[in-house]
């Protein structure tokens, strides 16, 4: 009964969102030069978002499923810290590391010099993002990674393979609805990040400004009908990724019997 | 030939402490000991999946204990099979050749000529979820043979299978055996397969390997 309430809550705000607005408001949003710009910019930094997640989630998830090292418990708890801190946090000590003076200049102002300034601009919104979906997507692998029999890999490296080949051949194929999964989750986590990126990006309109800062912005200029406009394409978008992710878990499930 | 000399090997808290042993080219050695007694730890070693902290391990007269697992020339096949899931029957065989290199014409011919000694070619392009445990037992048997290595390691083959596919698995490792002439370690604690198989037998007790005379069939 408490379940069936929670069920029907979610369902209730999304319905409320759908009725509250006309499809004139989602055209004149569409329309919206800005929201656009929001659009477009969303989509490539959560695809990039997702892809450096991958980078790192791949091999980080795999050390940390195969592995037994020192300072394991270490590494596995240092994850968690994105997962577990509020986003605003996350935020503001990227602010904080990327203006922090060391040896008389900052990360930032070497940045600058070097011709890639971050702070403010589109490769803060990516960083971001990236700091709390790369934690999602290590845990995703390394769950991944955990299902997957060691002992093919020891046959593969029986069979003549180096212990990188053992894996490009045999253990990463076999992780690649881990790998979908963990792509599709970092990519809908960055999607609705907010937090850090309204610390450590801003929300000027034209520049830095996602999806999810354009309902920020319409709504604190009481564009009430436009941010909830917004909100259900975010919606949309989320309801694709998610169903996409629903496809992949039960793809790994059926394939999860062995011979 | 396997000669194990003084062999030590940890595992977490299980070690296994000055074990020798040598099964002679040709042999079907059966080693048999309780569960837990370390006979998977000890074919691990054999096969390079697990380092040794003393003690040495030659294969056909080849000193092979710092060699890779690849470099040792052993067909392994492991409890569970163990088959690459996501590539198909045919593919699992060839795994090997592709590795070593060899040309696609070659691969294909060895594939097709393991397969029907096997008794597998129908299963070619089937994947390895499709398998019953008898066909993948010979899918697992088939990859390990692919390399024609002079040394193969089996553990526990014949685990979960029934009785009449057993009976029919211990006539193909005979004929495997015969065929082959390979010297072959195989793990077991089921006395039947020692009966069938075993040219020789092995027994793994309070961490050391002593042999028995080979029981009758």
């Amino acid at each position: 009964m408490l379940g069936g309430t929670y069920v029907a809550l979610i369902a209730a705000m999304v319905l409320a969102d759908i009725f509250y607005i006309s499809p004139s408001h989602l055209g004149k949003a569409l329309a919206s030069r800005e929201i656009r710009y929001a659009i477009q910019l969303s989509l490539v930094t959560c695809t990039i978002t997702a892809a450096l997640s991958l980078l790192v989630a791949i091999p980080l998830g795999y050390l940390l499923a195969r592995g037994n090292f020192r300072g394991k418990a270490l590494v596995d708890a240092i994850i968690d810290i994105p997962i577990v801190l509020p986003p605003l946090v996350i935020g503001l000590s990227l602010l904080i590391l990327f203006q922090l003076k060391l040896g008389g200049q900052s990360l930032e102002s070497w940045l600058t010099r070097m011709g890639f300034p971050v702070t403010y601009r589109v490769p803060a919104v990516i960083l971001a993002q990236f700091a709390v979906c790369g934690a999602f997507a290590v845990r995703t692998m390394r769950v991944s990674f955990e299902q997957i029999n060691p002992r093919s890999e020891q046959v593969a490296l029986t069979l003549g393979c180096s212990q990188a080949q053992a894996f490009w051949r045999v253990t990463l194929p076999e992780a690649r609805r881990g790998v979908l999964t963990a792509a599709t989750l970092a990519w809908a986590r960055a999607l609705g990040e907010f937090g850090p990126i309204l610390v450590f990006a801003g929300a000027t309109r034209m520049r830095t400004e996602v999806l999810s800062t354009s309902v920020f912005l319409e709504l604190s200029v009481g564009s009430i009908e436009t941010a909830v406009a917004v909100s259900l394409l975010m919606i949309v978008a989320a309801i694709i990724v998610l169903a996409l992710l629903r496809f992949f878990a039960a793809e790994n499930l059926f394939h999860r019997g062995r011979p | 030939m396997i000669r194990v000399e003084q062999l030590n090997v940890r595992a977490g808290a299980f070690s296994l402490h000055n074990v020798s042993f040598e099964i002679v080219a040709g042999e079907y050695a059966v080693l048999m000991g309780r569960t837990g007694s370390g006979k998977t730890t000890l074919l691990e070693t054999i096969c390079g999946l697990r380092r040794a902290v003393a003690g040495r391990i030659s294969l056909n007269g080849r000193d092979v204990t710092e060699r890779s697992p690849g470099e040792r020339g052993i067909g392994y096949v492991p409890q569970d099979r163990a088959l690459f899931l996501t590539m198909t029957v045919r593919e699992n065989l060839g795994f090997g050749l592709r590795v070593r290199g060899d040309e696609v014409s070659a691969i294909q011919a060895r594939v097709e000529n393991l397969a029907a000694s096997l008794g597998i070619t129908p299963l070619l392009d089937r994947k390895p979820h499709a398998l019953s445990g008898g066909e993948a037992q010979r899918v697992a048997l088939g990859r390990a043979l692919a390399l024609a290595p002079g040394v193969l390691c089996l553990d526990e083959p014949l685990s979960g299978l029934d009785d009449d596919t057993r009976g029919e698995m211990h006539s193909l490792l005979r004929a495997i055996h015969a065929q082959t002439r390979a010297t072959i370690l195989h793990v077991t604690h089921h006395i039947a397969d020692a009966q069938q198989l075993a040219t020789k037998l092995l027994r793994l007790q309070d961490g050391g390997v002593r042999e028995e005379p080979a029981p009758l069939k």
